[in-house]
């Protein structure tokens, strides 16, 4: 199953400069741990202590996860998912 | 010597590592919010109470701490509001000693945004941007459009698809290219984020914020400046992002640390917003460590609707430590609390002003604002933009013929003298 994962800007260095990664997973979890496994230098960027870190925000087709499932929001084949930083605004 | 070189980088407000003065917003390792850092000491010999007097009576007095590297070029009239001995007010609230810092009348939009947009927009100047934007929940949009096209910049405003009419109307006629987007702030928000990955545009409160956020701290040193150079015991702050409190409290630490004020900063910090959005008060209610977003706010409070505010972990904290607190209130209450206002001091606020002047009477009322300590409430949007949240709470004005008999056939005006004043 192909989910698209779009890579905010500092993250791209460990994604070899790509802004968009190809992940397979059910759900949001099991998306960023295959995207882990691909490029393992993102997952300090993205986790702490093994869990994700307050101003990255998570978003499935533009929703953001909190209003769904969290981790466990399930995904189909063609969804992306964005990372985006959370510090804007106001 | 330009007007400024005393600041150090951007500084991550989590892991501290600093970083060159760029068009950054966040932490490349943590994703956390970046802030300007100044070295005070070096800032020190270069500012003085007399110095700041002897410039006029706008933001820009105190640019040694504003990090721009020039002079500002945008919006060098900025800021220089009253703040207002309100004793009428404080009789109706019960409390001995009230101001209202009034930024209903910044100078060009009519709100506090003003302050922050000139100095981002200086900015991106300074940074060579000729495209600059924001989301915006209104008074952000009507000054950046005002003050964008004053200095012939193209700007590109996102908005709520939702927003009062007059606060559209307000930003079109400047000549901006407004986008009004089918969702929420939040949702304006994190699309405005990916044009700026995008496009690298200037946008003033995602790219730009940095800067941004450092024109609030201007409120700050006018109320102190204002008071005779010493901090009140209690400020009440509306909050939105969650940004203006924690700048306000910055701007009292930063005039004792270069040796302005003495005085060490005891002021406690107290956040309005109102109960159909209310992430932080709801925070520092509950005692959570960090917000949970409120997904589609509520209220005819639109200036402060903003569900998952970026600043909203920093802004409970400093309400915690400094031994404030934070309150929310209905829309009947901010209704009821523009009209007090209004009738007590003559000052119109905005829905966003009778949020927080609400939450200082529920404060006051509940004991957590002692009455017979100093209390600076913060008023930082007018209320011709928020016309509609009052045309129901007001009375429909009486027509009559033009006849005498007819206005003294009208009920609850004085009778007139026992004699004729003309005659």
């Amino acid at each position: 199953m192909a989910i698209k994962v779009q890579i905010p800007t500092p993250m791209r260095e460990q994604t070899g400069g790509k802004a968009e990664v190809e992940v397979a997973g059910g759900t949001v979890k099991a998306a960023l741990d295959d995207l882990l496994r691909q490029f393992p230098g993102v997952g300090p960027k993205l986790f702490d202590n093994g869990k994700l870190r307050p101003y990255v925000n998570v978003f499935v087709n533009d929703e953001d996860i909190r209003y769904l499932d969290e981790m466990d929001t399930k995904l189909t084949d063609g969804q992306t998912v964005a990372l985006i930083p959370a510090v804007a605004g106001g | 010597m330009p007007s400024n070189d005393f600041v150090l980088g951007l500084k991550c407000r989590v892991c501290g590592k600093l970083y060159p003065k760029a068009a950054n917003f966040y932490c490349p390792d943590d994703h956390a919010p970046l802030e300007v850092a100044y070295d005070y000491e070096k800032v020190k010999p270069h500012v003085s109470r007399a110095k700041f007097a002897s410039r006029p009576r706008n933001m820009w007095r105190y640019r040694e701490l504003l990090p721009l590297d020039g002079e500002p070029t945008v919006g060098p009239q900025v800021g220089g509001t009253p703040l207002v001995r309100a004793d009428r007010l404080a009789d109706a609230l019960g409390v001995e000693r009230l101001w209202i810092k009034n930024d209903a009348v910044n100078f060009p939009t009519l709100s506090f945004k003003d302050r922050v947009v000139s100095v981002a927009l200086s900015k991106a100047r300074e940074f060579g941007m000729r495209m600059v934007g924001c989301a915006s929940t209104g008074n952000l949009a009507n000054s950046v459009a005002a003050l964008g096209a004053s200095a012939g910049l193209e700007t590109v405003i996102l908005v709520p698809a939702d927003l009062e009419k007059t606060k559209i109307y307000g930003t079109a006629i400047y000549g901006a290219k407004v986008v009004k987007v089918s969702g929420t702030y939040d949702q304006v928000n994190r699309l405005c984020t990916q044009i700026v990955m995008e496009y690298g545009w200037g946008f003033v409160n995602v790219n730009l914020r940095p800067f941004y956020a450092e024109g609030s701290k201007t409120v700050g040193f006018e109320i102190a400046e204002d008071l005779g150079w010493r901090f009140p015991q209690h400020v009440v702050c509306p909050m939105a992002g969650g940004a203006l409190i924690g700048k306000i409290y910055k701007a009292f630490n930063e005039l004792h640390a270069t040796g302005i004020v003495d005085q060490p900063v005891t002021t406690k910090m107290y956040g309005a917003q109102a109960s159909g959005c209310n992430p932080i008060s709801d925070c520092v209610k509950s005692n959570r460590e960090r917000h949970k977003p409120v997904k589609t706010p509520n209220t005819i409070c639109k200036s402060l609707a903003i569900g998952d505010p970026a600043d909203g972990y920093f802004a409970a904290n400093l309400i915690r430590s400094t031994g404030g607190w934070a309150e929310d209130v209905s829309d009947p209450e901010i209704v009821d609390a523009m009209q007090l206002l209004a009738k007590t001091e003559g000052i119109f606020a905005e829905t966003a002003g009778g949020t927080t002047l609400a939450v200082a009477r529920k404060l006051i009322e509940s004991g957590r604002i002692p009455r017979d300590e100093e209390i600076v409430i913060c008023v930082t949007g007018n209320g011709l933009k928020t016309q509609d949240a009052v045309f129901e709470a007001l009375e429909e004005p009486a027509t009559i013929k033009p006849s005498l008999a007819e206005f003294k056939a009208l009920a609850g005006l004085s009778q007139p003298a026992a004699e004729p004043v003309l005659a």
